[in-house]
C-alpha cells in the first residue's frame, strides 16, 4: 500500500462515465503526472483527491485513512489551480497566511511561517502587494506557497503553468520540482503537455477517455508504450500497419518490405494487421551496420527545424518521421528522391489494444 | 490668392480642428441638459433654503424644520427607508445567493431576472393597489387570514397605512432592485476561490468571512444605498396608500408643493434641503467605507 | 448533497409567496366588481372611461418623445466619451448616476421654481412648454438606464475601431454616427427605450406636480373614487411593465444568438 491510494475509483455524471476504473498507488514524496488529451479525466480524478467531487464508486486513501467521503477542508490537502485563485481582497502575505488563520494558529508562529514561504518561492519583497499587482508567474509562485504553508500531506498541481508564457513555464517547472524534492512533498500534477510531464515527473499516468492507459516512469511511458493512444500522445510517434508473417520469430511485412521485431510480436496471429510504433530518433537515412532493419522509400517532406531536420520517408500506405541532426557541411535530400532508411530490430514495437474498463 | 489655395490652406486646419469640435458637439448638448434639467433646479432649491422671499441670506428655514411633525417626517421616513433597505438588501442577498449559487435549474435564472426587472420598475400608484388589495382591510390575505387561520390582522394592530405596511410594500421593489444587482456580483466570485479556501482548511463561514463577503462588499454597500435613496424620495406609493395622512417627508413635501398644507415655498426648500443632504450624506458614508475597504481595486 | 438544495429552494419558494400573493389578490379583488361573481366587469369599466384612453395616450406619447430625447442626448454624448474623450467619463457617469439619488419631487420642485411663469425661463407658463418640461423631467429620469445601456452596447461593438474603420475609407461623423454607430447599438438603445417607457408611463410625482394629465395622476384619481378599477390599473400596469421587460429579455437573447452565429 502507498501512501496515497486510489482503489478503483470511478465518476459517473448522469449517462456519462469520466472516470472509470482508477487505480494507482503513489508512494511517500514521489510526484507523480496525469497526462492526458482535454476531456480524458484529469481534473475529475484530481478534484476527487481533494474532495471537491465523491467517488461514484472506489476507495481514495491518504497514509492509510480513508478520506472518501472526506470533506476537502478535512484532509490536509493543498491545491494549486491553473487560473492560480489568490484571494484579491487580500494581500500576498495575507493570501499565504489564510490556511493557518483558519486554523488560529498564534500570530507570531504566522508571521514566521509566511515569511518562510516566501523566501521559498523567492519573493521574499512582496508580501504587502494585492494579487493584481503581480505578474502570471509571481501569483503562481504565491498560491504555491498558500498551499504549501499549511504543510499539506499531498500537494494537488491543475495544470498550474498553462497560463502563462513559455520561458516562465520552463523556468517555474524547474523550481516547483526542485522544491518538491527539497519538502519531499507527495506531489499529483495534472498536465496536458507531455514535456512538462516527461521532465517534471517520477512516474506518469497516461489517460484517455477517463482510462488509464499506463503507468510508469517517463522513460517507460515514452520508449516502451502500451497502447496505441500512449504512442501517440506521448511524443512523435511513427504507427505502421504491419501484417504479421512469423510471431515466433518477429517477423513482420510493412508495405511489401520485412523487417523483423526484436522484441517479438507476441499474442499477435499470422496474417493479422496490427500497428506497431517506432521512434524519429530511431531511424537513420543510410542502412547502417550490422542486423538492422532496412526499408526503401520516398522522401516526401524535408523540414528544417534548426539543430534538427525532421524528414518524411514513405514506403507505401505507411511513412515515417525521422530525425536527423542538421549537418551544415551535407544538404539534406531533396523532395521526391528514393532513400534507404534503417532502425534497429528492437526498437519496432507491436502496440497493445487500449485497457478494457 | 486664388480660391483652390485658399481653401488648401483652410482645409487641414479645419479637418484638425473639426474631430475635437464634433467630440464637443456631441457632449455639449447632454452637459447643457444636465446642468439645466438636473442640476441647476437642485441647488436653485439649496439656494432657496437660505433665503427670504425678498432674497437675503437666512438660517430661518432651516431652524424651522424644527418642528415636531417635520422631525417626525424625517424620522419616520429614514426609519421605512433604513428597514426597507436592509430588509430589501438581505432578503435580496438570499434570493441572488439562491438563484446564483444553489444550484437550482437553469431556467429559473432568466425567470428571476425578467420578474425582478419587472418588479423593481411596479412601483408608484400600482403597487399601492396591489397591497391595498392583498393587506387592506378588504384585502384577501387580510380576508383569507381571518377566515381560515383566525387571524386578525387589525387586531394584531398591523395597518397598512404604517410603518411596517409601508416597508412591506415598498420591499416589492426594494428586493428585485438588490437582486438584479447583485447576480452579477455574485457570478463575480470565482469557484476556485470557495474551493482554495476549502482546501486551505476554511470552514464555508470562514470564506464568507474573509473572502467572498469583502469581495462582495463595495456592490452590497452601493445597492443598500441605492435602495435607502430609492425608498426615502418615493411619493407615489406612500401618497395612493394613505393619501396625506401618513407623515413622512416625502408626502409633506409633495402637499407643500400642492398648496394643501403649509403654504410656504421657502419652509418647502429648506425641507427639500434636508432630504438632499440625508441622500448626499448617505452617498458620502458610501464613498468613505469603500474607500476604506478597498485597496486591492485596481 | 440533495439535502443542500432544500436551502435555496425554500427561500425561492417564500421570495414568490412575496411576490405572487399580491397579484393574485390583486387579479381577485379586481374581479370583484360585480356582487356574488367574478367579472370583468371593472375592465370593461376601465376601457370604457374616455380619461383612461387620454391619460394612457397622453403618457405613451410622453414616453416616446423622452425616448427620443434620451437617445438624441445619451447617444452622442457615450459615443464621444468612449471614442475621443475618454477622460470625461468619471465625470460623465457621475453625472448619469444623480437621478438615482436625487429624488424626483426634488427635481421637480426644483424645475417649479427655476422655470416658473415669471423666470427667465418660463417654461410652466404654456401647457406646451409644461409637457416639454415633463418630457425633460422624464429624461432625467431615464438617464442612468439609458446611459447604461448604450454604453454597455458600445463597448461591445467596440466603437473606437469601428469609427477608426469607417474613417479610413473616409466616412464623416455624421455618416458614422447614423450608418454605422447607431445600427450597431440598435439592440442596446430599444432595451433603453423599453425601459424608458416602463418608469414613465405610470409615473405620477413629476406628472401631478407639473399638472399634467398623465396616467399616473389618474390611476391615483381613480384609486381615490372608485372601488375594484384600481385593481383592475394595477393589472394592466403589471402587464405593461412585463411587456417592456419580456421585449427587452427578448432583444437580449437576439443578440447574444447572432452574436454566436458571427
Ligand atoms: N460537473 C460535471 N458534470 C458533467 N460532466 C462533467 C462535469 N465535470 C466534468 N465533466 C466532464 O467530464 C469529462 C472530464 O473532465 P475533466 O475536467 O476531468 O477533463 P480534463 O482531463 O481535466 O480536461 P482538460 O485538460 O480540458 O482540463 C469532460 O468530458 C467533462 O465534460
Ligand atoms: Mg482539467
Amino acid at each position: 500500500m502507498g501512501f496515497l491510494d486510489l482503489e478503483g475509483v470511478r465518476k459517473v455524471y448522469g449517462a456519462n462515465t469520466v472516470v472509470r476504473n482508477f487505480n494507482l498507488s503513489i508512494q511517500r514524496g514521489e510526484f507523480i503526472s496525469f497526462l492526458g488529451p482535454s476531456g480524458c479525466g484529469k481534473t475529475t480524478t484530481l478534484r476527487m483527491i481533494a474532495g471537491f467531487e465523491i467517488p461514484s464508486a472506489g476507495t481514495i486513501r491518504i497514509d492509510g485513512r480513508d478520506v472518501t467521503e472526506l470533506k476537502p477542508n478535512q484532509r490536509n490537502v493543498g491545491m494549486v489551480f491553473q487560473s492560480y485563485a489568490l484571494f484579491p481582497n487580500l494581500t500576498v502575505a495575507e493570501n499565504v497566511a489564510f490556511g493557518l488563520k483558519v486554523a488560529r494558529r498564534p500570530k507570531d508562529e504566522i508571521a514566521r511561517r509566511v515569511a518562510e514561504m516566501l523566501a521559498i518561492v523567492k519573493l521574499p519583497e512582496l508580501g504587502d502587494r494585492y494579487p493584481y499587482q503581480l505578474s502570471g508567474g509571481q501569483q503562481q509562485r504565491v498560491a504555491l506557497a498558500r498551499a504549501l504553508a499549511v504543510k499539506p500531506t499531498v500537494l494537488l498541481l491543475d495544470e498550474p503553468l498553462s497560463a502563462l508564457d513559455a520561458k516562465i513555464r520552463i523556468s517555474l517547472r524547474e523550481e516547483i520540482r526542485s522544491l518538491q524534492r527539497e519538502l519531499d512533498i507527495t506531489t499529483v500534477y495534472v498536465t496536458h503537455d507531455q514535456e512538462e510531464a516527461l521532465s517534471m515527473s517520477d512516474r506518469i499516468v497516461v489517460m484517455s477517455d477517463g482510462r488509464v492507459e499506463q503507468i510508469g516512469t517517463p522513460f517507460e511511458v515514452y520508449n516502451y508504450p502500451a497502447t496505441r493512444f500512449v504512442a501517440s500522445f506521448v511524443g512523435t510517434l511513427n504507427i505502421l500497419d504491419a501484417r504479421i508473417v512469423d510471431p515466433a520469430s518477429g517477423r513482420v511485412v510493412i508495405d511489401g518490405q520485412e523487417v523483423i521485431a526484436g522484441r517479438g510480436v507476441n499474442g499477435a496471429g499470422v496474417g493479422e494487421v496490427r500497428p506497431m510504433a517506432l521512434r524519429p530518433e530511431a531511424i537513420t537515412l543510410d542502412g547502417g551496420n550490422g542486423d538492422r532493419n532496412r526499408m526503401q522509400g520516398t522522401i516526401e517532406e524535408v523540414a528544417f527545424l534548426g539543430a534538427v531536420v525532421r524528414i518524411r520517408v514513405r514506403f507505401g500506405e505507411n511513412a515515417v518521421l525521422l530525425d536527423t541532426f542538421n549537418n551544415p557541411g551535407v544538404a539534406p535530400p531533396p523532395r521526391g528522391s528514393r532513400a534507404e532508411v534503417s532502425f534497429g530490430r528492437d526498437d519496432l514495437l507491436l502496440l497493445q489494444d487500449s485497457a478494457a474498463d | 490668392m486664388s480660391r483652390e489655395a485658399e481653401l488648401a490652406v483652410v482645409a487641414p486646419v479645419a479637418r484638425s480642428g473639426g474631430r475635437r469640435s464634433w467630440a464637443w458637439l456631441g457632449i455639449t448638448p447632454f452637459f447643457l441638459f444636465t446642468v439645466l434639467f438636473l442640476i441647476l433646479p437642485t441647488l436653485d432649491l439649496v439656494v432657496g433654503a437660505f433665503q427670504t422671499p425678498d432674497g437675503s441670506f437666512t438660517l430661518d428655514n432651516i431652524a424651522r424644520l424644527n418642528q415636531p411633525t417635520i422631525v417626525s417626517a424625517y424620522w419616520i421616513s429614514i426609519q421605512v427607508s433604513v428597514a426597507s433597505a436592509l430588509l430589501g438588501a438581505l432578503a435580496g442577498f438570499v434570493i441572488a445567493y439562491a438563484v446564483v449559487l444553489g444550484k437550482l435549474p437553469r431556467p429559473l435564472r432568466p425567470f428571476v431576472t425578467t420578474f425582478s426587472g419587472v418588479a423593481s420598475q411596479f412601483a408608484g400608484i400600482p403597487l399601492a393597489f396591489a397591497f391595498l388589495a392583498t393587506l387592506g382591510p378588504t384585502g384577501l390575505v387580510t380576508a383569507l387570514l381571518d377566515q381560515y387561520a383566525g387571524i386578525n390582522l387589525r387586531a394584531l394592530g398591523f395597518n397598512l397605512l404604517s410603518f411596517w405596511g409601508l416597508t412591506i410594500t415598498y420591499l416589492y421593489f426594494q428586493i428585485p432592485l438588490m437582486v438584479l444587482i447583485l447576480m452579477p456580483a455574485l457570478d463575480g466570485l470565482r469557484k476556485e476561490w470557495r474551493e482554495a479556501a476549502a482546501i486551505l482548511g476554511a470552514t464555508p463561514w470562514q470564506y464568507w468571512r474573509h473572502v467572498a463577503f469583502p469581495v462582495l462588499w463595495p456592490s452590497l454597500l452601493g445597492a443598500t444605498i441605492l435602495l435607502f435613496a430609492n425608498a426615502f424620495g418615493a411619493v407615489a406609493t406612500a401618497y395612493a396608500l394613505t393619501g396625506s395622512s401618513l407623515n413622512i417627508v416625502p408626502i409633506l413635501l409633495y402637499a407643500q408643493i400642492r398648496g394643501d398644507v403649509l403654504h410656504d415655498p421657502h419652509l418647502g426648500y429648506a425641507l427639500a434641503l434636508g432630504m438632499i443632504l440625508i441622500t448626499g450624506l448617505a452617498n458620502v458614508g458610501y464613498i468613505w467605507l469603500r474607500q476604506r475597504g478597498e485597496r486591492w481595486i485596481k | 448533497m440533495k439535502t443542500s438544495r432544500l436551502g435555496p429552494w425554500l427561500i425561492i419558494l417564500l421570495g414568490a409567496i412575496y411576490f405572487i400573493v399580491p397579484l393574485i389578490a390583486t387579479f381577485e379583488f379586481s374581479l370583484r366588481k360585480r356582487r356574488g361573481e367574478y367579472s370583468f366587469d371593472a375592465y370593461r369599466w376601465v376601457f370604457a372611461d374616455n380619461r383612461f384612453i387620454e391619460s394612457f395616450s397622453y403618457s405613451t406619447f410622453v414616453a416616446l418623445v423622452t425616448i427620443l430625447v434620451g437617445v438624441v442626448l445619451v447617444v452622442p454624448a457615450a459615443y464621444a466619451v468612449r471614442v475621443r474623450m475618454p477622460r470625461l467619463r468619471p465625470v460623465v457617469e457621475f453625472v448619469t448616476l444623480l437621478p438615482l439619488v436625487i429624488p424626483p419631487i426634488i427635481i421637480v420642485f426644483g424645475y417649479l421654481r427655476l422655470y416658473n411663469s415669471s423666470s427667465w425661463l418660463p417654461m410652466t407658463s404654456s401647457p406646451r412648454a409644461t409637457d416639454l418640461l415633463l418630457v425633460f423631467a422624464y429624461a432625467t429620469l431615464a438617464l442612468p438606464y439609458m446611459y447604461r445601456a448604450v454604453d454597455t452596447g458600445m463597448r461591445s461593438i467596440d466603437a473606437r475601431t469601428l469609427t477608426e474603420a469607417a474613417q479610413s475609407l473616409g466616412a464623416g461623423w455624421l455618416t458614422i454616427m447614423l450608418r454605422v454607430i447607431l445600427p450597431n447599438v440598435r439592440v442596446a438603445l430599444l432595451s433603453g427605450a423599453f425601459l424608458t417607457f416602463a418608469i414613465v408611463i405610470g409615473e405620477f410625482t413629476m406628472a401631478s406636480l407639473l399638472d399634467r394629465p398623465a396616467f399616473g395622476p389618474y390611476m391615483q384619481n381613480i384609486g381615490a373614487n372608485r372601488a375594484y378599477e384600481p385593481s383592475a390599473l394595477a393589472i394592466i400596469a403589471f402587464v405593461v411593465t412585463w411587456a417592456c421587460m419580456g421585449l427587452i429579455q427578448l432583444l437580449g437573447r437576439g443578440r447574444r444568438q447572432s452574436v454566436a452565429a458571427a
